[in-house]
């Protein structure tokens, strides 16, 4: 069978894509990968299953898969509301929402700290202990969700709501049938960015979660105190797994939003 | 009323965050010296790596030695960080000619790598250009009265110290509970791995650096939180609600610094090194809250001795501490974790 034929146009573009991907992510992930598997996959094997690592990653999966499940509701709430309603102050809300990319983590860790810490000015302490992991999540991947879905719903088509209004079908119809397979797109690849970037996160945990091995620590400071303490293999090893688990999730995501695209 | 707390708080902490930033500079340190007489060295630029807390006194100290006669023509770049991480940056090939760090293994991971001269610590200061001691660091007025290590593991009482695993500096305090321990139960080590035991079950909060751990207790958490002196001096600079005790038993924190073999003007380097140990270099780490090593050098701030001090070497030195008290893999600490974890689920 004759390869297709390439023009020259194509083949640049592939040439610098590929390139730049290699230096800038296969690579580093690949030597990572390859630290991790130095010393042969026994010594691979201890590093993740310590009781501390595997605390660590259980906490961290779970916790990032609840702040993926909340950010698909409340993104995706949030962006109908800045799309489809009117309200004061509604520019400033929609600015708002991209400040959490801006703040550096390790102020965003003091910020929540400060709010939800001892003698909490609202009343609420969840400093040091597994929800205050979960808010300092939520407070940094707030914007995925927002901000893939936000421009889809702008595009769409009133005019098939519409249509489906004309022919009797409810609101809650309307928006399972018609609004909803639209958005599924862009609500998964909002909710995959979400997660990847929760199982990772480290400033915004390390002040509010205290650090506390078997309960609160996340893998990434699991893995900075391996690298403290000079045991930069086990560090790689843990790291592996994190990369191991997202690619595991965004394919997952990937395969189940083609599946509900079909259904739909 | 809420409200008006919380913007408060967040007030302060915008002002601390402001206050690290700017480290101090523009006050004048040029009259503490009076200038050593020395004909000017060759113009060079020192590049200076050292741990973050001594941020203050480097930024003096340097301006006081560009001051001199002998250091007219020197100026300085400066990189400040966790130690560990320092240490590690320089490991992989960071430029520095002047390294200073808060505990020794750091030191010792550049001296393994050829970086610096295993005779670094050769001088009549075993290569340390301060002290500190382990301190407890209470709440206005020591509500809870805390005055003895026995006080710390009394039932109700919180303690905040970082986590020995991902702080190096940490170390330091788990070794004073174990040495007074070890100490107080006429020489037993069996005693010491007890105290420690006890003493974590009443840690709440292990944050991953000591200057973090100082963040969460001026936050509100715990009631007594170990650290160094100077630490302590540093938060009541700042104007933190927070007293200090010194313990009648407890370790001595000794923070070692290096001109390294790499560096491209050793003998302005050398003589950087050299002027810390002036009583003039001395005089801005005592103000700074650090002990100086030098005799006779006073600031304005009381050093008292405690009673049982004891150092590090007392316990076969870092080399073997480390292994046997803070290895991830199995170690002293390490069981201690693991044991209160589990039985905390």
């Amino acid at each position: 069978m004759p390869l297709p034929r390439v023009d020259k146009g194509t083949a640049l573009g592939v040439g610098v894509t590929v390139l730049w991907l290699s230096l800038l992510v296969l690579i580093p992930l690949g030597a990572v990968a390859w630290r991790a598997g130095e010393n042969g996959m026994g010594d691979f094997w201890d590093a993740v299953t310590t009781p501390e690592a595997a605390a660590a990653i259980k906490l961290t999966v779970a916790a990032s898969a609840v702040v993926a499940i909340v950010n698909v509701v409340m993104g995706t709430l949030i962006a109908w509301v800045l799309v489809r309603d009117d309200f004061p102050g509604k520019g400033f809300v929609d600015a708002m929402i991209d400040l959490p990319f801006a703040l550096p983590t390790i102020v965003a860790g003091l910020v929540l700290l400060a709010i939800y810490g001892a003698n909490s000015p609202l009343g609420i302490e969840l400093a040091y202990t597994q929800a205050g992991v979960v808010v300092a999540l939520l407070f940094v991947t707030l914007p995925f969700v927002v901000r893939t879905v936000q421009p889809v719903l702008q595009e769409l088509d009133k005019e098939m709501e519409e249509a489906a209004a004309s022919l009797g079908a409810s609101n809650f119809a309307i928006f399972r049938r018609v609004v909803l397979p639209n958005l599924i797109p862009a609500i998964f690849a909002g909710t995959a960015l979400a997660f990847a970037r929760a199982i990772s996160e480290f400033g915004a945990t390390v002040l509010i979660s205290g650090n506390l091995p078997f309960k609160t620590q996340v893998a990434a400071v699991h893995i900075f105190g391996q690298i403290e303490t000079d045991n930069t293999t086990g560090a790689a090893a843990v790291a592996t797994v994190l990369l191991f688990i997202a690619l595991l999730v965004l394919l997952a995501l990937d395969l189940l939003q083609r599946w509900v695209a079909r259904r739909a | 009323m809420s409200l008006s707390r919380s913007r408060k708080l967040v007030g302060l902490f915008l002002a601390l965050v402001t206050v690290a930033a700017c480290g101090g500079s523009g006050e004048d340190t040029k009259s503490a010296n009076a200038g050593n007489g020395a004909p000017a060295l060759p113009g060079a630029q020192l590049g200076l790596v050292a741990y973050s807390t001594p941020q203050e006194a480097y930024d003096k100290i340097t301006d006081a030695f560009s001051a001199t006669s002998e250091g007219s023509k020197i100026t300085f770049t400066k990189s400040y960080g966790a130690s560990g991480e320092q240490s590690r940056a320089v490991e992989s090939g960071l430029a520095a000619d002047y390294v200073a760090f808060s505990l020794e293994p750091d030191m010792t991971r550049l001296v393994k790598k050829d970086l610096v001269a295993p005779e670094w610590n050769a001088n009549p200061y075993k290569g340390m250009v301060t002290d500190s001691v382990v301190v407890f660091v209470t709440r206005k007025g020591n509500p809870k009265n805390i005055k003895t290590w026995a006080d710390l593991t009394k039932p109700g009482v919180e303690v905040v110290t970082p986590n020995p695993f991902t702080s190096g500096g940490a170390r330091w305090n788990v070794m004073a509970g174990f040495g007074q321990a070890v100490n107080a139960g006429g020489g037993s080590e069996q005693a010491g791995v007890d105290y420690l035991k006890s003493l974590f079950r009443n840690v709440s909060v292990q944050d991953d650096s000591a200057r973090k751990s100082l963040q969460t207790f001026t936050s509100g958490k715990g009631d007594v939180l170990l650290a160094y002196e100077n630490e302590a001096i540093f938060a009541q600079q700042k104007n933190q609600p927070i007293d200090y005790v010194v313990p009648e038993s407890t370790i001595l924190i000794e923070n070692p610094a290096a001109v390294t073999r790499t560096t491209k003007s050793p003998a302005q380097a050398e003589a950087f090194l050299k002027y810390l140990y002036e009583p003039a270099a001395q005089k801005i780490f005592a103000e700074n809250g650090y002990r100086p090593v030098v005799p006779g050098v006073t600031g304005p701030y009381k050093f008292p001795t405690p009673s049982g001090l004891f150092k590090i070497d007392d316990f076969g030195g870092w080399t073997a501490v480390s292994k046997k008290f803070f290895d991830p893999a199995g170690s002293i600490m390490a069981d201690i974790q693991r044991g209160n974890g589990i039985s905390v689920g």
